[in-house]
Protein backbone atom coordinates (compact mmCIF):
# COMPACT_ATOMS: atom_id res chain seq x y z
CA UNK A 1 0.00 0.00 0.00
CA UNK A 2 1.43 3.27 -0.91
CA UNK A 3 1.21 6.52 1.22
CA UNK A 4 0.09 9.63 0.13
CA UNK A 5 2.39 11.32 -2.20
CA UNK A 6 3.16 14.42 -0.06
CA UNK A 7 6.80 16.40 0.13
CA UNK A 8 7.14 14.77 3.47
CA UNK A 9 6.16 11.43 2.63
CA UNK A 10 8.54 11.40 -1.18
CA UNK A 11 11.23 12.59 1.19
CA UNK A 12 10.76 9.90 4.06
CA UNK A 13 10.51 7.29 1.79
CA UNK A 14 13.75 8.55 -0.52
CA UNK A 15 15.97 8.32 2.48
CA UNK A 16 14.83 4.47 2.99
CA UNK A 17 15.41 3.67 -0.54
CA UNK A 18 18.34 5.72 -0.26
CA UNK A 19 19.50 3.44 2.85
CA UNK A 20 18.10 0.38 1.60
CA UNK A 21 20.09 0.50 -1.92
CA UNK A 22 23.02 1.39 0.08
CA UNK A 23 23.12 -1.60 2.07
CA UNK A 24 22.50 -3.60 -0.90
CA UNK A 25 25.79 -2.07 -2.67
CA UNK A 26 27.52 -4.51 -0.20
CA UNK A 27 26.59 -7.09 -2.41
CA UNK A 28 29.25 -5.92 -4.71
CA UNK A 29 31.45 -4.84 -2.32
CA UNK A 30 32.15 -2.72 0.61
CA UNK A 31 32.03 1.21 -0.28
CA UNK A 32 30.96 4.33 1.29
CA UNK A 33 27.40 4.37 1.00
CA UNK A 34 27.45 1.12 2.46
CA UNK A 35 29.78 2.34 5.54
CA UNK A 36 27.55 5.38 5.59
CA UNK A 37 24.51 3.88 6.08
CA UNK A 38 26.09 1.25 8.58
CA UNK A 39 27.68 4.39 10.82
CA UNK A 40 24.36 6.10 10.65
CA UNK A 41 22.58 3.25 12.31
CA UNK A 42 24.84 2.21 15.22
CA UNK A 43 24.28 5.73 15.95
CA UNK A 44 20.52 5.97 15.36
CA UNK A 45 19.84 2.69 16.77
CA UNK A 46 21.94 3.45 20.23
CA UNK A 47 20.08 7.17 20.37
CA UNK A 48 16.63 4.77 19.93
CA UNK A 49 17.27 2.75 22.74
CA UNK A 50 18.45 5.64 25.05
CA UNK A 51 14.92 7.47 24.68
CA UNK A 52 12.72 4.11 24.70
CA UNK A 53 14.64 2.93 28.09
CA UNK A 54 14.38 6.48 29.37
CA UNK A 55 10.83 6.78 28.77
CA UNK A 56 9.77 3.50 29.29
CA UNK A 57 12.08 2.33 32.32
CA UNK A 58 14.02 5.01 33.84
CA UNK A 59 12.12 7.58 34.29
CA UNK A 60 9.07 5.76 35.62
CA UNK A 61 10.82 2.68 37.64
CA UNK A 62 13.35 5.00 39.11
CA UNK A 63 14.24 8.90 38.46
CA UNK A 64 10.40 10.53 39.06
CA UNK A 65 9.83 8.22 42.16
CA UNK A 66 13.56 9.35 43.66
CA UNK A 67 13.46 12.58 42.80
CA UNK A 68 9.87 13.54 43.98
CA UNK A 69 10.76 11.57 47.04
CA UNK A 70 13.94 13.51 47.92
CA UNK A 71 12.54 16.67 47.17
CA UNK A 72 9.95 15.91 49.88
CA UNK A 73 12.00 15.00 52.06
CA UNK A 74 14.60 17.84 51.92
CA UNK A 75 11.76 20.28 51.45
CA UNK A 76 10.68 18.97 54.57
CA UNK A 77 7.48 17.76 53.45
CA UNK A 78 7.61 14.82 55.61
CA UNK A 79 3.92 13.43 55.19
CA UNK A 80 4.52 13.27 51.08
CA UNK A 81 7.40 11.28 51.73
CA UNK A 82 6.93 7.35 50.76
CA UNK A 83 10.42 6.42 53.07
CA UNK A 84 9.83 2.75 51.53
CA UNK A 85 9.49 3.71 48.30
CA UNK A 86 12.86 5.68 48.83
CA UNK A 87 14.98 3.24 50.07
CA UNK A 88 14.04 1.04 47.45
CA UNK A 89 14.60 3.03 44.83
CA UNK A 90 18.11 3.97 46.48
CA UNK A 91 19.29 0.25 46.44
CA UNK A 92 19.48 -0.06 42.30
CA UNK A 93 21.14 3.73 41.95
CA UNK A 94 23.68 2.91 44.34
CA UNK A 95 24.58 -0.77 42.64
CA UNK A 96 24.19 0.75 39.48
CA UNK A 97 26.62 3.65 40.22
CA UNK A 98 29.07 0.97 41.54
CA UNK A 99 29.09 -0.60 37.98
CA UNK A 100 31.29 2.60 37.17
CA UNK A 101 33.88 1.72 39.48
CA UNK A 102 35.49 -0.89 37.58
CA UNK A 103 37.13 2.67 36.17
CA UNK A 104 39.03 3.03 39.40
CA UNK A 105 41.71 -0.20 39.97
CA UNK A 106 41.45 0.19 43.81
CA UNK A 107 37.89 0.36 44.54
CA UNK A 108 36.99 -1.78 41.26
CA UNK A 109 36.34 -4.94 42.85
CA UNK A 110 32.95 -3.07 44.10
CA UNK A 111 31.40 -3.26 40.71
CA UNK A 112 31.27 -7.20 41.47
CA UNK A 113 28.31 -6.22 43.47
CA UNK A 114 25.77 -5.35 41.22
CA UNK A 115 27.20 -8.02 38.63
CA UNK A 116 26.32 -10.77 41.29
CA UNK A 117 22.92 -9.01 41.69
CA UNK A 118 22.17 -9.26 38.40
CA UNK A 119 23.47 -12.96 38.04
CA UNK A 120 21.55 -13.94 41.51
CA UNK A 121 18.24 -12.72 39.51
CA UNK A 122 18.91 -14.24 36.24
CA UNK A 123 20.08 -17.55 38.05
CA UNK A 124 17.18 -17.70 40.48
CA UNK A 125 14.93 -17.32 37.68
CA UNK A 126 15.72 -19.47 34.35
CA UNK A 127 16.31 -22.26 36.92
CA UNK A 128 13.12 -23.80 37.70
CA UNK A 129 11.70 -21.19 34.78
CA UNK A 130 13.80 -23.33 31.85
CA UNK A 131 13.42 -26.61 33.95
CA UNK A 132 9.58 -26.36 33.32
CA UNK A 133 9.59 -24.79 30.01
CA UNK A 134 12.41 -26.43 28.17
CA UNK A 135 12.75 -30.18 29.88
CA UNK A 136 8.93 -31.28 31.80
CA UNK A 137 7.14 -29.40 29.04
CA UNK A 138 9.45 -30.78 26.48
CA UNK A 139 9.22 -34.36 27.46
CA UNK A 140 5.55 -34.12 28.64
CA UNK A 141 4.58 -32.44 24.74
CA UNK A 142 6.62 -35.76 23.45
CA UNK A 143 4.53 -38.72 25.73
CA UNK A 144 1.83 -38.56 22.85
CA UNK A 145 -0.30 -41.59 22.24
CA UNK A 146 -0.20 -44.01 19.66
CA UNK A 147 -3.17 -43.89 17.89
CA UNK A 148 -5.21 -43.01 15.13
CA UNK A 149 -4.35 -43.78 11.24
CA UNK A 150 -1.10 -45.52 10.40
CA UNK A 151 0.19 -42.46 9.34
CA UNK A 152 -0.38 -40.63 12.57
CA UNK A 153 0.92 -43.47 14.64
CA UNK A 154 4.29 -43.73 12.35
CA UNK A 155 4.63 -39.85 13.10
CA UNK A 156 4.36 -40.03 16.79
CA UNK A 157 6.84 -42.67 16.52
CA UNK A 158 9.52 -40.90 14.76
CA UNK A 159 9.20 -37.91 17.23
CA UNK A 160 9.31 -40.02 20.28
CA UNK A 161 12.19 -42.14 19.19
CA UNK A 162 13.99 -39.33 17.38
CA UNK A 163 13.49 -37.23 20.75
CA UNK A 164 15.07 -39.96 22.74
CA UNK A 165 17.89 -40.79 20.18
CA UNK A 166 18.19 -37.43 20.08
CA UNK A 167 19.00 -36.93 23.59
CA UNK A 168 21.40 -40.53 23.31
CA UNK A 169 23.63 -38.78 21.02
CA UNK A 170 24.10 -35.76 23.57
CA UNK A 171 24.55 -38.17 26.25
CA UNK A 172 28.28 -38.50 26.53
CA UNK A 173 28.43 -40.55 30.10
CA UNK A 174 28.59 -43.27 28.28
CA UNK A 175 30.88 -44.79 24.83
CA UNK A 176 28.49 -44.53 22.21
CA UNK A 177 28.76 -48.62 21.06
CA UNK A 178 25.83 -51.35 20.58
CA UNK A 179 22.35 -50.22 21.74
CA UNK A 180 23.64 -46.47 23.02
CA UNK A 181 25.32 -46.30 19.91
CA UNK A 182 22.63 -47.38 17.46
CA UNK A 183 20.23 -45.00 19.04
CA UNK A 184 23.18 -42.19 18.84
CA UNK A 185 23.44 -42.63 15.01
CA UNK A 186 19.96 -42.84 14.67
CA UNK A 187 19.44 -39.71 16.54
CA UNK A 188 22.47 -37.48 14.45
CA UNK A 189 20.51 -38.64 11.20
CA UNK A 190 17.15 -37.13 12.71
CA UNK A 191 19.24 -34.21 14.20
CA UNK A 192 20.72 -33.70 10.54
CA UNK A 193 17.12 -33.67 9.19
CA UNK A 194 15.85 -31.16 11.41
CA UNK A 195 19.30 -28.47 10.93
CA UNK A 196 18.38 -29.16 7.33
CA UNK A 197 14.94 -27.97 7.90
CA UNK A 198 15.49 -25.21 10.25
CA UNK A 199 18.12 -23.67 7.47
CA UNK A 200 16.11 -24.12 4.78
CA UNK A 201 12.76 -22.65 6.75
CA UNK A 202 15.56 -19.84 7.84
CA UNK A 203 16.30 -18.82 4.15
CA UNK A 204 13.19 -19.07 3.46
CA UNK A 205 12.10 -16.42 5.88
CA UNK A 206 14.99 -14.44 4.50
CA UNK A 207 13.78 -14.55 0.96
CA UNK A 208 10.67 -13.12 1.97
CA UNK A 209 12.41 -10.44 3.86
CA UNK A 210 14.12 -9.77 0.54
CA UNK A 211 11.20 -9.71 -1.11
CA UNK A 212 9.67 -7.08 1.08
CA UNK A 213 12.20 -4.69 0.51
CA UNK A 214 12.44 -4.82 -3.33
CA UNK A 215 8.36 -3.85 -2.97
CA UNK A 216 8.92 -0.99 -1.04
CA UNK A 217 11.47 0.04 -3.63
CA UNK A 218 8.70 -0.36 -6.00
CA UNK A 219 6.25 1.26 -3.85
CA UNK A 220 8.68 4.19 -3.55
CA UNK A 221 9.06 5.03 -7.24
CA UNK A 222 5.70 4.35 -7.66
CA UNK A 223 5.13 7.39 -4.83
CA UNK A 224 7.81 9.35 -5.97
CA UNK A 225 6.12 8.83 -10.04
CA UNK A 226 2.84 9.81 -8.33
CA UNK A 227 4.30 12.86 -6.90
CA UNK A 228 6.06 14.40 -9.96
CA UNK A 229 2.83 13.33 -12.18
CA UNK B 1 35.29 -9.46 51.59
CA UNK B 2 35.95 -8.74 47.97
CA UNK B 3 34.83 -11.96 47.19
CA UNK B 4 32.67 -12.95 49.69
CA UNK B 5 29.84 -10.26 49.66
CA UNK B 6 29.50 -10.88 45.58
CA UNK B 7 28.77 -15.09 46.85
CA UNK B 8 26.58 -13.72 48.88
CA UNK B 9 24.87 -11.74 46.80
CA UNK B 10 24.53 -14.31 44.28
CA UNK B 11 23.42 -16.98 46.89
CA UNK B 12 20.91 -15.52 48.94
CA UNK B 13 18.86 -13.21 45.85
CA UNK B 14 19.59 -16.73 43.61
CA UNK B 15 18.11 -18.78 46.39
CA UNK B 16 15.20 -16.22 46.82
CA UNK B 17 14.15 -16.20 43.55
CA UNK B 18 14.28 -19.70 42.70
CA UNK B 19 11.69 -20.32 45.52
CA UNK B 20 9.65 -17.49 44.83
CA UNK B 21 8.04 -19.64 41.02
CA UNK B 22 6.63 -21.66 43.86
CA UNK B 23 4.93 -19.26 46.22
CA UNK B 24 2.14 -17.73 44.72
CA UNK B 25 1.43 -15.06 47.09
CA UNK B 26 0.92 -11.18 46.79
CA UNK B 27 4.38 -10.60 49.10
CA UNK B 28 6.32 -13.19 47.03
CA UNK B 29 5.55 -11.83 43.63
CA UNK B 30 5.75 -8.23 45.08
CA UNK B 31 9.37 -8.58 45.95
CA UNK B 32 10.50 -10.33 42.67
CA UNK B 33 8.68 -7.49 40.92
CA UNK B 34 10.68 -5.19 42.74
CA UNK B 35 13.57 -6.85 42.38
CA UNK B 36 13.01 -7.45 38.49
CA UNK B 37 12.68 -3.38 38.30
CA UNK B 38 16.31 -3.22 40.13
CA UNK B 39 17.92 -6.14 37.15
CA UNK B 40 16.30 -3.19 34.63
CA UNK B 41 18.08 -0.35 36.36
CA UNK B 42 21.68 -1.40 36.96
CA UNK B 43 20.80 -3.10 33.20
CA UNK B 44 20.33 0.71 32.15
CA UNK B 45 24.04 2.08 34.10
CA UNK B 46 25.67 -0.69 32.14
CA UNK B 47 23.71 0.87 28.88
CA UNK B 48 25.50 4.29 30.11
CA UNK B 49 28.50 2.50 30.22
CA UNK B 50 28.21 1.17 26.38
CA UNK B 51 27.32 4.32 25.06
CA UNK B 52 30.34 6.06 27.06
CA UNK B 53 32.19 3.36 25.24
CA UNK B 54 30.88 4.19 22.04
CA UNK B 55 31.20 7.72 22.14
CA UNK B 56 35.18 7.55 23.73
CA UNK B 57 35.81 5.50 20.29
CA UNK B 58 34.44 7.12 17.93
CA UNK B 59 36.12 10.33 19.43
CA UNK B 60 39.46 8.93 19.26
CA UNK B 61 39.18 7.97 15.36
CA UNK B 62 38.12 11.76 14.72
CA UNK B 63 40.97 13.08 17.38
CA UNK B 64 43.92 11.19 15.88
CA UNK B 65 42.06 11.73 12.33
CA UNK B 66 42.36 7.81 11.80
CA UNK B 67 40.76 5.89 8.15
CA UNK B 68 37.09 6.67 7.66
CA UNK B 69 37.09 9.07 10.78
CA UNK B 70 34.20 11.53 9.01
CA UNK B 71 31.77 8.26 9.39
CA UNK B 72 32.18 8.20 12.86
CA UNK B 73 31.06 11.88 12.87
CA UNK B 74 27.78 10.90 11.24
CA UNK B 75 27.43 7.80 14.16
CA UNK B 76 27.89 10.92 16.85
CA UNK B 77 25.58 13.42 15.01
CA UNK B 78 23.04 10.65 14.84
CA UNK B 79 23.02 8.85 18.25
CA UNK B 80 22.66 12.28 20.13
CA UNK B 81 20.36 13.51 17.45
CA UNK B 82 17.78 10.70 17.76
CA UNK B 83 18.46 10.33 21.34
CA UNK B 84 17.54 14.57 21.47
CA UNK B 85 14.33 13.50 19.73
CA UNK B 86 13.05 11.29 21.78
CA UNK B 87 13.39 12.67 25.17
CA UNK B 88 12.45 15.96 24.34
CA UNK B 89 9.58 15.09 22.27
CA UNK B 90 8.43 11.46 23.43
CA UNK B 91 8.79 8.12 21.99
CA UNK B 92 5.32 8.83 20.02
CA UNK B 93 6.48 12.18 18.10
CA UNK B 94 6.13 12.04 14.68
CA UNK B 95 10.16 12.90 13.81
CA UNK B 96 10.92 9.80 16.20
CA UNK B 97 8.81 8.02 14.92
CA UNK B 98 9.77 8.57 11.44
CA UNK B 99 13.55 8.26 11.88
CA UNK B 100 12.71 4.64 12.93
CA UNK B 101 10.21 3.89 10.08
CA UNK B 102 12.49 4.89 7.52
CA UNK B 103 15.77 5.08 9.36
CA UNK B 104 16.20 2.00 11.45
CA UNK B 105 13.76 -0.33 10.06
CA UNK B 106 14.18 -0.44 6.40
CA UNK B 107 18.43 -1.08 7.40
CA UNK B 108 17.84 -3.97 9.31
CA UNK B 109 15.20 -5.34 7.49
CA UNK B 110 17.73 -4.93 4.30
CA UNK B 111 20.54 -6.20 6.74
CA UNK B 112 18.53 -9.68 7.43
CA UNK B 113 17.35 -9.42 3.67
CA UNK B 114 21.03 -9.52 2.33
CA UNK B 115 21.95 -12.69 5.05
CA UNK B 116 19.50 -14.63 2.02
CA UNK B 117 22.69 -14.39 -0.27
CA UNK B 118 25.47 -15.04 2.37
CA UNK B 119 23.76 -17.99 3.62
CA UNK B 120 23.17 -19.60 0.08
CA UNK B 121 26.72 -18.65 -0.38
CA UNK B 122 28.16 -20.65 2.97
CA UNK B 123 25.30 -23.18 2.24
CA UNK B 124 26.85 -23.59 -1.16
CA UNK B 125 30.62 -24.68 0.82
CA UNK B 126 28.94 -26.22 3.24
CA UNK B 127 26.26 -28.47 2.43
CA UNK B 128 28.24 -30.09 -0.45
CA UNK B 129 27.02 -33.99 0.11
CA UNK B 130 30.12 -35.34 1.15
CA UNK B 131 28.76 -37.44 3.85
CA UNK B 132 25.39 -39.41 4.35
CA UNK B 133 24.71 -36.82 7.59
CA UNK B 134 25.61 -33.88 4.94
CA UNK B 135 23.68 -35.40 2.59
CA UNK B 136 20.69 -35.52 4.73
CA UNK B 137 21.21 -31.45 5.67
CA UNK B 138 21.48 -30.57 2.08
CA UNK B 139 18.28 -32.71 0.75
CA UNK B 140 16.29 -31.39 4.02
CA UNK B 141 17.16 -28.10 3.29
CA UNK B 142 16.70 -28.30 -0.38
CA UNK B 143 13.10 -29.95 -0.20
CA UNK B 144 12.08 -27.56 2.60
CA UNK B 145 13.02 -24.62 0.96
CA UNK B 146 11.25 -26.16 -2.59
CA UNK B 147 8.53 -27.15 -0.26
CA UNK B 148 7.19 -23.57 0.56
CA UNK B 149 7.57 -21.67 -2.90
CA UNK B 150 4.95 -22.14 -5.98
CA UNK B 151 7.77 -23.95 -8.14
CA UNK B 152 7.64 -26.73 -5.76
CA UNK B 153 4.12 -27.16 -6.02
CA UNK B 154 4.68 -26.72 -10.21
CA UNK B 155 7.24 -29.67 -10.36
CA UNK B 156 5.61 -32.02 -8.01
CA UNK B 157 1.91 -31.23 -9.03
CA UNK B 158 1.70 -35.05 -10.77
CA UNK B 159 2.47 -37.13 -7.91
CA UNK B 160 0.15 -38.13 -5.29
CA UNK B 161 -0.24 -36.09 -2.85
CA UNK B 162 1.76 -37.26 -0.36
CA UNK B 163 4.75 -37.55 -2.30
CA UNK B 164 4.41 -33.36 -3.31
CA UNK B 165 7.41 -31.05 -2.32
CA UNK B 166 4.94 -29.22 0.17
CA UNK B 167 3.52 -32.49 2.20
CA UNK B 168 7.54 -33.18 2.67
CA UNK B 169 8.20 -30.62 3.22
CA UNK B 170 5.59 -30.31 6.12
CA UNK B 171 6.49 -33.80 7.17
CA UNK B 172 9.96 -32.60 7.62
CA UNK B 173 9.14 -29.50 9.83
CA UNK B 174 6.67 -30.80 11.82
CA UNK B 175 7.85 -34.15 12.50
CA UNK B 176 11.99 -35.10 12.59
CA UNK B 177 12.39 -31.31 13.27
CA UNK B 178 10.04 -31.87 16.22
CA UNK B 179 11.96 -34.43 17.46
CA UNK B 180 15.60 -32.71 16.85
CA UNK B 181 14.35 -29.60 18.54
CA UNK B 182 12.52 -31.43 21.30
CA UNK B 183 16.18 -32.88 22.23
CA UNK B 184 17.91 -30.00 21.98
CA UNK B 185 15.62 -28.11 24.04
CA UNK B 186 15.44 -30.95 27.23
CA UNK B 187 19.01 -30.71 26.72
CA UNK B 188 19.37 -26.95 26.85
CA UNK B 189 16.57 -27.00 29.91
CA UNK B 190 19.11 -29.18 32.10
CA UNK B 191 22.51 -27.23 31.17
CA UNK B 192 20.65 -23.76 32.22
CA UNK B 193 19.96 -25.50 35.11
CA UNK B 194 22.68 -26.72 35.86
CA UNK B 195 24.74 -23.57 35.40
CA UNK B 196 22.07 -21.42 37.85
CA UNK B 197 22.97 -24.33 40.59
CA UNK B 198 26.74 -24.00 39.75
CA UNK B 199 26.44 -20.07 40.02
CA UNK B 200 24.30 -19.44 43.03
CA UNK B 201 26.22 -22.28 44.63
CA UNK B 202 29.41 -20.67 44.01
CA UNK B 203 30.66 -23.31 42.34
CA UNK B 204 30.82 -21.64 39.20
CA UNK B 205 33.31 -18.13 39.77
CA UNK B 206 34.62 -17.29 36.33
CA UNK B 207 32.45 -13.73 36.35
CA UNK B 208 34.19 -12.91 39.50
CA UNK B 209 37.59 -12.34 37.09
CA UNK B 210 39.92 -14.35 35.29
CA UNK B 211 41.90 -15.04 38.93
CA UNK B 212 37.78 -15.74 40.52
CA UNK B 213 38.02 -12.57 42.05
CA UNK B 214 41.20 -12.85 44.68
Amino acid sequence: MVDQATLANVFWFTLAAYLTLSIFSFLYKDNPFYRLAEHLIVGLSAGYWIAILWHTSLKDLWLYPLVDNSVALFSGDFRAVEIWRLSLNVIPGVLGLFMFLRFFPKIGWLSRWPIAFYLAISAGVSLPLYLQSFTVEQMRASMIPLTGNPWEIFCNLIVIAGTICGLAYFYFSMEHKGLVGGMAKFGVWVLMIGFGSTFGYTVMSRISLLIGRFRFLIDWCTLVVNYFK
Amino acid sequence: MRREIPLLIVFVFGIFMMFQYFVPHRVSSDIYQELNNWTIIIGIFTMVIGIGSLLSVHYSRIRFKEDGWWYSIVTIVAMVGMALVGLIGGVNNDLFLNLYRFGLAPVTSTMFALLAFFIASAAYRAFRARTVLSTLLLLAAVVVMLGRVPVGEFLTNGLPEPLRLSKISEFLLYVPNTAAKRAIYIGVGLGVAAVSLKIILGIERTWLGGDGGK
